[in-house]
């Protein structure tokens, strides 16, 4: 009874949030078009300097257009909508994305369990892994890219998209380590003792304590390591010039934005939806793994 | 099998040896628990009574001499899985149903999952639990989750019950009816148990002997024997148990004075 009773409560909130983020996203549009229709065309300036954007339609093309650019031909005379390209690249990317989170994960779990068994290792670490961080990314790609192309292994031969996907993992693995760590070393001293009481080896409190406790940090963690694959992999894509993703649509729908200012937000829409895919799949996994932990055990 | 199910020849505890914070925690405590016995260790914080209970569980080695548990060493002990342990946390792992978590010595003993099954509802039984199987543990009360704990301690018949302070955590009323839950447990298991707790009457009501223990550093200050037969509900109002509470409590104020004349004689 209780179950079928949770059951519905979670059909309703799960539909209220569908509702809400419908209404979140005619909000966005509205104040869009509220802005075109009161701000000045030419923008705004304080002592030439750029405050308020401009809001002419070159700048600011009406929602409308938008929508309505994604189900016109790519090019004249092209037999492929926008809306098309714009999946197709996004579906790239996807790929490109979950290549590198999946990477991010390895590295990011691989690093917290080091730390975690030895806190000389995370003492070491921990300072280059946020040092590794402010590197920027733009910085990165070529050396990622040329370093790649420099590996001949056993017939292994470097392809473009994977400098992608691991400019993604760089920016991937970070919160996953950080966010493992705190979870892996979260287990109160007695839970330890306890494992210790049954001469438990490290292994079995890894994965009997330590994995399982970590598990409510590790779902915030993936959702920001998420994130980060998308934004690392569409800048990876521009940067380095690879062909086939949003980046590049992006890049390219740039050069028409004079002509057709439309289309280029069509590809940002799309870069914008793709990052909403990826945080609802990490909310259906986090979902999954936390329905059986409502509370926390306490005395 | 031996005569004593813990024996302590001559252990001392130093933390922090040599280091400028080093603490003295035992000094020179010898102690015999015979096999079946219930004893308490009971004093005030910072006697050593934690730290005795984790030597005896040799989650740390003492400085000097030596303990045996079941006849072996204590590090064999605990490889052997000859005792089980209960702290004032019970500790259960949320994310594990009832059942599960009385099982886990038993995976970790590498024991098939039917013969798990079984002992786990078997242990659930013995702890009144057995409907509260599949649930999982923020479902369950306080004293229930002691219960539950108890019984993962147990799970794999040690033989011998460590616990830290298991009940200092429950209001008194669940504290009484866990104390005759844990004698009537004993007796059906024939556990020998060395039970750490703060509480006097909580003391003389369970054990065989009180230990009592004096601080800085921890010293055995006087052991009282209790003989009050088959304890239930009524014993907590006998006379002899009073007449033991007392006896418990003159020994730790003992001491107590101790310390303030000895305070008086350092000014």
């Amino acid at each position: 009874m209780g179950d079928r009773q949770a059951g519905r409560a979670r059909v309703r909130a799960r539909a209220r949030r569908v509702v809400m983020f419908a209404l979140a996203l005619l909000l966005v549009s509205a104040c869009w078009e509220l802005y075109k229709a009161v701000g000045p065309d030419a923008g705004g300036k304080i002592f030439g300097a750029q405050v308020l954007p401009k809001a002419e339609n070159r700048a600011m093309p009406h929602v409308w257009d938008m929508v309505r650019r994604f189900g016109r031909p790519e090019q004249r005379g092209s037999s492929s909508t926008v809306g098309q390209a714009v999946a197709e690249g996004a579906w790239y990317t996807f790929r490109l994305a979950s290549v590198g989170l999946l990477l991010g994960v390895v590295v990011g779990m691989g690093l917290a369990i080091l730390m975690a068994r030895f806190r000389i290792v995370e003492r070491g670490l921990l300072p280059w892994l946020i040092i590794s961080q402010t590197v920027p990314l733009i910085a990165l790609a070529p050396l990622v890219v040329s370093w790649g192309g420099r590996l001949h292994i056993a017939g292994f031969t470097w392809q473009r998209w994977m400098s992608a996907s691991v400019i993604a993992a760089f920016l991937a693995f970070f919160p996953i380590a950080i966010g493992a760590l705190r979870g892996l070393t979260s287990p109160p001293a007695a839970a330890v003792e306890l494992l210790a009481s049954y001469a438990a080896p490290w292994s079995a409190t890894l994965f009997k304590l330590r994995l399982p406790a970590a598990v409510p940090y590790l779902m915030p963690a993936l959702r920001l390591a998420a994130n980060g694959a998308v934004i690392g992999t569409i800048v990876a894509e521009i940067s380095t010039g690879l062909r086939g993703g949003i980046g590049r649509l992006i890049l390219e729908y740039m050069r028409e934005a004079t002509a057709d200012p439309a289309k280029v937000f069509t590809a940002v829409i799309g870069a914008a939806m793709l990052g909403l895919v990826m945080a609802g799949l990490v909310g259906l996994l986090d979902g999954y793994v936390s329905r059986n932990r409502q509370g926390e055990a306490t005395t | 099998m031996s005569d004593f199910a813990v024996d302590v020849a001559g252990v001392s505890m130093v933390f922090n040896q040599g280091r400028p914070n080093q603490v003295g925690a035992i000094d020179d405590v010898s102690l015999a628990v015979r096999a079946g016995e219930f004893i308490s260790l009971i004093g005030p914080s910072g006697c050593g009574k934690s730290t005795m209970l984790r030597l005896i569980a040799n989650l740390i080695e003492p400085t000097s001499g030596t303990i045996t548990v079941n006849g072996k060493a204590a590090a064999q002990a605990r490889l052997d899985g000859d005792y089980g342990m209960a702290f004032q946390q019970a500790g259960l792992f949320e994310w594990r149903s009832v059942a599960r978590n009385v099982e886990l010595p038993l995976e970790l003993k590498s024991w098939d999952r039917a013969r798990r099954r079984e002992r786990a509802l078997e242990m659930l039984r013995l702890v009144k639990l057995d409907e509260f199987a599949d649930h999982h543990p923020w479902e369950l009360s306080g004293g229930m989750q002691q219960r539950v704990a108890i019984a993962r301690a147990l799970s794999f018949s040690p033989g011998l019950l460590l616990m830290d302070e298991p009940f200092g955590a429950l209001d008194e009323m669940t504290r009484e009816h866990m104390q005759t839950e844990l004698t009537r447990i004993c007796a059906e298991t024939d556990c020998s148990v060395v039970f750490v707790t703060h509480s006097i009457p909580e003391a003389v009501y369970l054990s065989q002997r009180v230990v009592v223990m004096s601080p800085r550093p921890g010293r055995v200050a006087a052991i009282v024997d209790v003989d009050l037969g088959d304890r239930s509900d009524d014993t907590r109002e006998a006379s002899e148990f009073f007449k033991k509470v007392t006896e418990v409590r003159e020994a730790l104020r003992g001491f107590d004075r101790d310390d303030r004349i000895n305070a008086l004689d350092d000014r």
